[in-house]
């Protein structure tokens, strides 16, 4: 039996059931939100303590990363035609003394899919074994292979007994 | 019958699975034998989770996981060999599936009323390789290391929400301890989680609706079809080959037992050759040859789009496919097939020739 029918055999008029409909579906009109809205608040209450709770070492790690300056000890006695790698934040870089006596720091990480470069002396390149990528190693640029951009360069001061190097 | 034997027979109704076994019959023609590829990638799979089990038992994941796998493989007795025994299934695991994938694609068997076998079946496979991009990291050493930096920039090449989403899966900027505990926590629980009830709803399916037969097949009548009983005929063939499996695993683990590299060390470059498993060959060998051809973003962004929209197309193939076997949409789903098969191998073989 529909409802109208219901209503019928009950005796009641048309207007009585309209009112009726109308107050039924204000009804489930409210049980509907405030159904969802407490879906929603318990998705939020459970949900979040669960990401912040899977995004602490993310969070630690973006902190060890927000550094600004970092000293290498010694660094200044490197080799020329020689490089070292080291950790800027979390990291890793490059700081190279070339055969000119000139010397960069660069990101370590190659602009394609993120593995970490090595500097080849014998062709003064900076190369990625990953994927075959090619840095100029006197200027960070990419010269061939797949990275999309040259390496994120450093600002950099060679004093006595260190190299200093900070965020360009 | 002795009477414990009818006790528990007749309770938990073994009689009916027996008779349903014993109507049940399996297709008999010229390519019967690719029928055996799922099961042996069941087989495998059993593999997998007794040895993972065992391996379970000594695998410290987090900052000693290089030194567990280390003791594992050079103290620990046979551990050389039950680790070897995982790696090698897993590999057989992967290239039994894909045989299966690409027989049950040229039998045309992903059609009508057995479209969820195919989606279910790719649903198992994406876990499979899921399964092995994190089972790789386990022993964290510089292989594995750089497997994942290269593999967590896919996600993390995604606009705006991909670095956030890859940094949560990492457990920070860079891979390391958290990475591993992540990885190891899907390895061996989320994953087989989602894995077994998938394959429970696979293999219901293929009990409902049978094995699918060729087009050639279709076309005869049915009478001159021939078929053979499931049990104990289907299965004792099953068997046989699970048996092949199992020695073809034991030769390959025993005599080329998996080698553990170095340590993985966050400030070493990447070594030379370097390249991934093989059953991602393709596809890194493909973003590599992209990479030379159009260099800079181009490279990525057109080796990303081709596969998503290759493997889109080839999960709604039975959307397509959907009229007879001498239709040009069977015939361009067989050519599609080829298409995808060859330039499959031809940039594993490449992959492999220019590393
Ligand atoms: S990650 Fe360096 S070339 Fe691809």
């Amino acid at each position: 039996m529909s409802k109208k029918e219901t209503a019928a055999a009950a005796g009641t008029t048309a207007d009585e059931f309209e009112d009726e409909e109308a107050r039924e579906f204000s009804r489930r009109g409210f049980l509907k939100i405030a159904v969802g809205g407490a879906g929603v608040a318990y998705a939020g209450a459970i949900g979040y303590p669960i990401y912040r709770y899977l995004s602490t070492p993310v969070e630690k790690s973006a902190e060890l990363a927000a550094v600004k300056e970092v000293v290498l000890p010694n660094a200044d006695k490197l080799l020329k035609g020689s490089a070292l790698m080291f950790k800027f934040g979390v990291r890793p870089s490059l700081l190279i003394h070339h055969a000119d006596d000139s010397w960069i720091a660069l990101s370590a990480v190659c602009t394609h899919m993120g593995c970490t470069v090595a500097f080849n002396p014998a062709t003064a390149q900076i190369e990625c074994h990953c994927h075959g990528g090619k840095y100029d190693a006197k200027t960070g640029e990419n010269i061939s292979g797949p990275p999309p951009k040259p390496l994120k360069k450093f600002d950099i001061t060679v004093g006595q007994g260190s190299v200093t190097v900070r965020r360009a | 019958m002795s009477k414990t034997q009818d006790y528990i027979v007749e309770r938990l109704g073994i009689g009916e699975v027996l008779a349903h076994a014993r109507n049940k019959t399996v297709p008999k023609h010229e390519y019967s034998f690719w029928y055996y590829w799922g099961g042996i990638s069941l087989f495998c799979f059993l593999v997998q989770l007794v040895s993972g089990i065992l391996l379970l038992l000594y695998y410290r994941p987090g900052p000693e996981a290089y030194d567990s796998v280390r003791q594992i493989t050079y103290e620990t007795h046979f551990g050389w060999l039950i680790r070897s025994v995982h790696n090698w299934s897993a590999s057989l695991f992967l290239a039994s599936v894909f045989i299966h994938m690409f027989s049950v694609f040229f039998m045309k068997a992903y059609r009508s009323p057995r479209e969820f076998g195919w989606f279910t079946g790719l649903g198992l496979l994406g876990i499979g390789m899921l399964f092995g991009f994190s089972g790789y990291l386990l022993p964290m050493d510089t292989l594995a290391y750089f497997a994942t930096k290269v593999g967590l920039d896919i996600p993390s090449s995604i606009p705006i929400v991909g670095p956030p989403i890859a940094n949560l899966i990492r457990g920070g900027l860079e891979v390391g301890e958290f990475t591993v505990q992540r990885f190891f926590t899907l390895h061996a629980v989320i994953l087989p989680l989602l894995f077994l009830p998938l394959l429970g709803l696979h293999l219901w399916l293929v009990q409902k609706h049978g094995n699918a037969v060729p087009p050639g097949e279709e076309t005869k009548p049915v009478a001159e079809r021939k078929s053979i009983p499931f049990f104990p005929n289907f299965v004792a063939k099953d068997l046989a080959m699970w048996l092949i499996t199992l020695n073809v695993i034991a030769l390959l683990a025993a005599l080329f037992p998996w080698q553990l590299g170095e340590m993985s060390d966050p400030l070493g470059s990447a070594p030379v050759g370097i390249h991934p498993e093989w059953y991602f060959m393709s596809q890194f060998q493909t973003l590599k040859v992209f990479g030379k051809l159009f260099p800079g973003y181009a490279g990525e962004a057109l080796g990303m789009t081709l596969f998503t929209v290759g493997i889109a197309l080839w999960a709604l193939i039975p959307f397509y496919d959907i009229r007879g076997a001498a239709s040009s949409r069977a015939k361009k789903a067989t050519y599609f097939g080829i298409a995808v098969i060859t330039f499959t191998i031809v940039m594993t073989v490449w992959g492999y020739l220019s590393v």
